[in-house]
């Protein structure tokens, strides 16, 4: 009862993982580009939330704000910078030479974002972790001897939900089609009539949503924040993703719940500290072993980065 | 010799020698965003076999580095079958791995770190890292360092040009790892105290920032940056205040100004990294500056043979 309840869990943690894999795989899959800012971005929104729930808008413009307007506006404010790191990582830099160091320009560009957001939100709020007031916090359902509490049964289901209608938006809508044609061959769809400057920020737009939601259904769920809760989320995050394979959603839907079953049952049996061991243990056999992971493409991320 | 710049010059020294490491697998096309792995392997192998056994400082890091280096080979050839993304994210997982089962091993101390008994001068580090840039900068002149930076460019060509491409990247993989490794066991004789948590993600993101900043082409390029970035956040240290002490007593007020967060540092040093990216992608230094900047030049230089 104990192991079931643990998968329980599992799941429910996994599902926070999902949500921030999925955006990494997007980048990945459609750009080619590793996006370090994500783990950032998914910080910013749950700090932001908090910063208006506490203080309320800048300026003095309104008191503390009640907590689902607050995380609303921390999810704007994602998506915002999340376009911010599009005009500077993505929009201006062409690779001149075409050797094979030069692919890496936008992960070094995003690289140095990553210090900028988040040494910018430490000096503004602090290193502190930060209680995040919530709706009141104990609803707890009793499933025949499983406890599950109602925020992270509405978070699951807000990941399921986005991840069909991300998988439904790229197979069926105008944008996905674009989006998959850039995927393919970039130069080839900006040809054959794909507005590659008007699509691309559009795959920023979806990171900045997806990260922003995570990192709002983070701070319900556990009701603390910190600008440190993005390292440990992003890169396990990373994790699941190559382990359900690079660009494949499904894959990082897979690899997101996998780790979550892997750093609960590492927790039941082994104890905490060996968690990251066994996570990057199996990331890097999943990259040495069998690199397209368990749904990717062997296409994705060859050669370029 | 004041304790301030003693301590400024053996990490100057260290952070040079830790570039080197990583600026040959770089020049070679590998990006290695690992080395805070490898360098906490040198760190504690010589740390602990000082602590446990009292040998002499030359011995242990001698022994710092021929592990890293064995482990660097080992490494090489499951690792460098990955390519672009897949081989940041192996080299990037192998260092979490080796920070987890540093974590979670109780010779190692654990998370309490160990502390080293032998001592060294900031002289000793800055005498390394003198040799180890004639070093890189000999090696970077001979036959190899010609394959390397033909590998770098394109590997295909190279490959049909005769360069056996899997064996100088293992070698030039195995070197940086043995010099990252001289850089752990250098940085741990001279702090006398190392812990896991100063090998975290940021020390291998800044090392690679360095080294991208500096620029791959030459091997000045890890010289400068390292120097520059090493450098910048002490000039910082004090600019900084009396730039906002400035501003403050423009604005009429008087009384102690409490001094600027320290983050900012970082802010700079990746707001510069955003930057670079944008107007000059390829580094710093490049090998045409070099070339422009030398006082003798080989005549034959331009001329069609």
């Amino acid at each position: 009862m104990l192991l079931l309840q643990q998968f329980v869990n599992s799941i429910m943690l996994g599902s926070v993982y999902v949500t921030v894999a999925v955006a990494f795989t997007l980048t990945i899959g459609i750009l080619n580009f590793l996006n370090f800012t994500i783990p950032t971005l998914f910080m910013i929104a749950g700090m932001m939330g908090w910063a208006l729930s506490y203080y309320g808008l800048p300026l003095g413009l309104s008191g503390p704000l009640p907590w689902p307007i607050a995380l609303m506006g921390a999810v704007v404010l994602t998506i915002i910078a999340s376009l911010i790191v599009e005009r500077f990582t993505f929009r201006y830099l062409k690779t001149k030479y075409g050797d094979s160091t030069e692919h890496a320009i936008p992960l070094v560009s995003s690289l140095g974002f990553l210090l900028v957001l988040e040494n910018l939100v430490r000096i503004g709020y602090g290193t502190d972790s930060r209680r995040f007031e919530g709706p009141d916090a104990d609803l707890t359902m009793n499933i025949g001897g499983i406890f599950v509490r109602v925020p992270q049964l509405v978070s699951l289901a807000v990941t399921v939900v986005i991840v069909l209608g991300l998988t439904m938006m790229i197979k069926h809508s105008r944008i996905g089609r674009g989006l998959r044609a850039i995927a393919e061959n970039p130069d080839a769809a900006n040809i054959l009539g794909v507005d590659t400057r008007r699509i691309v920020p559009v795959v920023f737009i979806l990171t900045g949503l997806l990260c922003g939601l995570a990192g709002a259904l983070f701070a319900i769920n556990y009701g603390e924040v910190s600008p440190a809760m993005g390292e440990d989320i992003g890169t396990k995050a990373i994790a699941g993703m190559v382990i359900g394979g690079l660009g494949s959603i499904w894959g990082a839907v897979l690899g997101g719940l996998i780790v979550g079953l892997i750093e609960m049952m590492t927790v039941h049996f082994f104890g905490a500290d060996t968690v990251q061991v066994m996570v990057w243990g199996a990331l890097l056999l999943t990259l040495l072993a069998y690199p397209s992971g368990l749904l990717g493409h062997n296409t994705i991320g060859k050669g370029k980065l | 010799m004041s304790g301030y710049w003693a301590g400024i010059l053996s990490i100057l020294a260290i952070n040079i020698i830790f570039a080197y490491g990583i600026f040959i697998p770089v020049a070679s096309g590998q990006l290695n965003l690992g080395g805070a792995g490898f360098q906490a392997v040198g760190a504690y192998s010589a740390g602990w076999l000082s602590a446990s056994f009292g040998l002499p400082v030359s011995v242990t890091i001698a022994f710092g580095v021929i592990v890293t280096g064995v482990i660097g080979v080992l490494i090489a050839f499951p690792i460098l079958r990955t390519k672009g993304v897949y081989l940041v994210l192996a080299t990037f997982a192998f260092a979490e791995v080796i920070a987890g089962a540093i974590l979670s091993s109780e010779p190692l101390g654990g998370a309490m770190g160990i502390s080293v008994p032998g001592y060294i001068d900031w002289y000793v580090s800055v005498i390394f890292a003198g040799l180890v840039t004639v070093f890189v900068f000999y090696l970077m002149a001979t036959r190899f360092g010609l394959t390397i930076r033909a590998i770098h460019d394109d590997e295909d060509v190279s490959d049909l040009m005769g360069v056996s491409v899997r064996n100088v990247k293992v070698a030039a993989f195995g070197i940086g790892a043995a010099l990252t490794g001289l850089s752990g066991g250098l940085y741990a004789h001279s702090f006398s105290y190392i812990e896991i948590q100063g090998f975290n993600a940021l020390v291998s993101i800044y090392v690679l920032l360095y080294v991208l900043l500096g620029g791959t082409q030459t091997a000045w390029g890890p010289l400068v940056g390292a120097t520059f970035f090493t450098l910048l956040p002490e000039a910082l240290r004090s600019v900084l205040p009396a730039t906002k002490n400035f501003l403050v007593t423009l604005f009429g007020e008087t009384g102690i100004v409490a001094p600027p967060d320290e983050s900012w540092r970082f802010v700079i040093l990746g707001a510069l990294t955003v930057l670079m990216m944008v107007f000059r992608p390829e580094g710093l230094v490049t090998r045409t500056m070099v070339e422009r900047l030398q006082f003798w030049r080989p005549a034959n230089r331009g001329v069609t043979q």
